[in-house]
């Protein structure tokens, strides 16, 4: 596409079939202690 | 639902439901802006006319429509949002623990005006966690976490290095009976620095999947409220600590984290002096307090901040091009590998999935609400009893506030902090919105980052 670059992201509609393992980080855990913020956590079901 | 905005260059569109970033040129983001509300043969004519200069022809415009159509099939843009139908089903899960809040020192040495701790007591007693009180906390998260194999324990106060010995203890007994359990325990430790000597930083580097070092930047403005009881500013004594500490760590993760407050909304100065000190695993977040401390962030600060959030995001591309990168935890989004619609509609887990335990063994929702008798939930060794609070904050997720319903953020936010919402509207369903303003401003500059990132990597 000439006038749209579409960057690789993780389709959110397919994870509902595939996600809520849960074994993710507790957002709040790591750092910031004050605010709600998921999206930068890492998917970890893998690591099951 | 769309939202489209420009930032460091970039012309940016985020499809809310699918996740979907594209980055754009103008006659792009003027036709996807426009596309749903405005007829094909309008919004050819208004694009044509705008670009005219440009020398843009009928087929420049119809090969671009053609795209957005085409994303718009593969599910890309103006995607449904299908979670709303399912929300209960996604955020209701099984009432497992996966993460406590262990609170093993109501102390601390240093006087913090702006700590929401209460200078480490919560509105309560000095107290310090017994290791038998540990012990009985990591054996009932244990109990409570169903299948989850990964569970975090954060070391928390007040100052829990001034009970450093029990820190110690509970991490052995942890190793010790995580194996039999199918369980592995990773433990953060979130300190002021003060008590930190090569005992800690062996057991920290060794034990530690994260810590958490408090410092406010620049020497004046960490000194202005961390001091000591004594009222002696703690920068010289702590940032020594630090970089021994950060310098034995390897690759393990930590952060600097920082406080910024009404009396220094030029937060990034603090971000470089950081930097200067040769930290680069950063944080800083807005202070959290009632509006009429003299100290709380106000409506005049919001452009400033914004502006900050901006630069933050400049100054790590310039460090990037330098070979000198460096992470600022809210935009460390991870577009490709990144939470699951079941994470993003759920959010921070306080109250459910993650509870803070005090030095007696009671348990709240998280560390925040620690103190209000109104939300005490029961203790390590009953459980939660007060079933009906756990229900409450189930209950909160992405779609439970009606000014969440347009926000194209709700997916990054969850809904945003119940502390934070409690604090700011009496009600854990409310919506702290300063908050959410600063939120949507971090994650817009984020996914410019990602832009920036992906663009410069693969340019064509």
């Amino acid at each position: 596409m000439k006038r749209i670059v579409t960057l690789k992201t993780r389709n959110l509609n397919e994870s509902k079939q595939n996600g809520g393992c849960g074994e993710c980080q507790t957002s709040c855990q790591s750092a910031c202690k004050t605010s709600c913020g998921v999206a930068n956590q890492k998917c970890e079901k893998a690591a099951k | 639902m769309i939202h489209c905005f420009k930032q460091g260059g970039y012309n940016i569109v985020l499809d809310v439901a699918s996740g979907s970033v594209h980055v754009v040129d103008d006659v792009a983001y003027d036709m996807i802006e426009a596309f749903e509300s405005t007829p094909k043969e309008s919004l050819f004519q208004n694009i044509l006319q705008k670009y005219a200069a440009q020398g843009l022809t009928e087929q420049d415009v119809e090969e671009c429509y053609g795209d957005i159509l085409a994303l718009k099939q593969e599910g890309k843009l103006f995607s449904e949002d299908t979670f709303k139908p399912n929300v209960e089903a996604l955020a209701k899960r099984s009432p497992v623990i996966k993460a406590l809040c262990l609170h093993v020192a109501h102390t601390c040495n240093l006087d913090c005006e702006y700590c929401f701790a209460a200078q480490g007591k919560y509105h309560g007693e000095r107290a310090l966690m017994s290791f038998e009180v540990g012990k009985r906390a990591l054996d009932f998260l244990i109990e409570s976490s169903g299948t989850r194999h990964n569970l975090e324990v954060d070391f928390f106060g007040g100052e829990p290095l001034m009970n450093f010995d029990v820190v110690k203890r509970l991490v052995a007994y942890a190793r010790n009976i995580e194996k039999e359990h199918n369980k592995h325990f990773r433990f953060t430790l979130t300190t002021n620095g003060m008590l930190i000597d090569d005992d800690v930083i062996d057991f920290a580097n060794r034990e530690m999947d994260n810590v958490v070092l408090s410092l406010d930047g620049r020497k004046e403005v960490n000194d202005r409220f961390r001091k000591t009881v004594g009222g002696v500013g703690s920068f010289d004594i702590i940032v020594p600590k630090f970089k021994k500490l950060v310098d034995a760590r390897g690759d393990k993760s930590y952060y600097m984290r920082g406080t910024f407050t009404h009396f220094n909304p030029d937060f990034t100065n603090d971000i470089q002096t950081m930097l200067d000190l040769g930290f680069d695993e950063l944080s800083m977040e807005p202070v959290v307090c009632p509006p009429t401390d003299k100290y709380a962030l106000t409506e005049e600060d919001k452009p400033i901040l914004y502006a900050q959030y901006e630069r933050l995001a400049d100054m790590m591309i310039q460090r990037q091009r330098q070979g000198r990168p460096f992470t600022f935890y809210h935009y460390m989004l991870d577009l490709e590998g990144g939470p699951c619609v079941y994470k993003r509609v759920s959010g921070c887990g306080s109250g459910t999935e993650y509870l803070a335990v005090t030095p007696t063994g009671e348990l709240y929702p998280c560390h925040q609400f620690v103190g209000d008798p109104d939300f005490l939930m029961g203790d390590i060794w009953q459980g939660v009893t007060r079933t009906d609070i756990r229900d409450r904050f189930k209950r909160c997720n992405a779609y439970s506030r009606p000014e969440c319903a347009d926000c194209w953020a709700r997916l990054y936010c969850s809904g945003g902090c119940a502390a934070n919402a409690y604090k700011a509207t009496g009600d854990i369903q409310g919506t702290y919105r300063y908050g959410c303003d600063l939120f949507k401003k971090r994650i817009e500059c984020a996914i410019m980052l990602k832009a920036a990132q992906a663009l410069e990597s693969d340019p064509t």
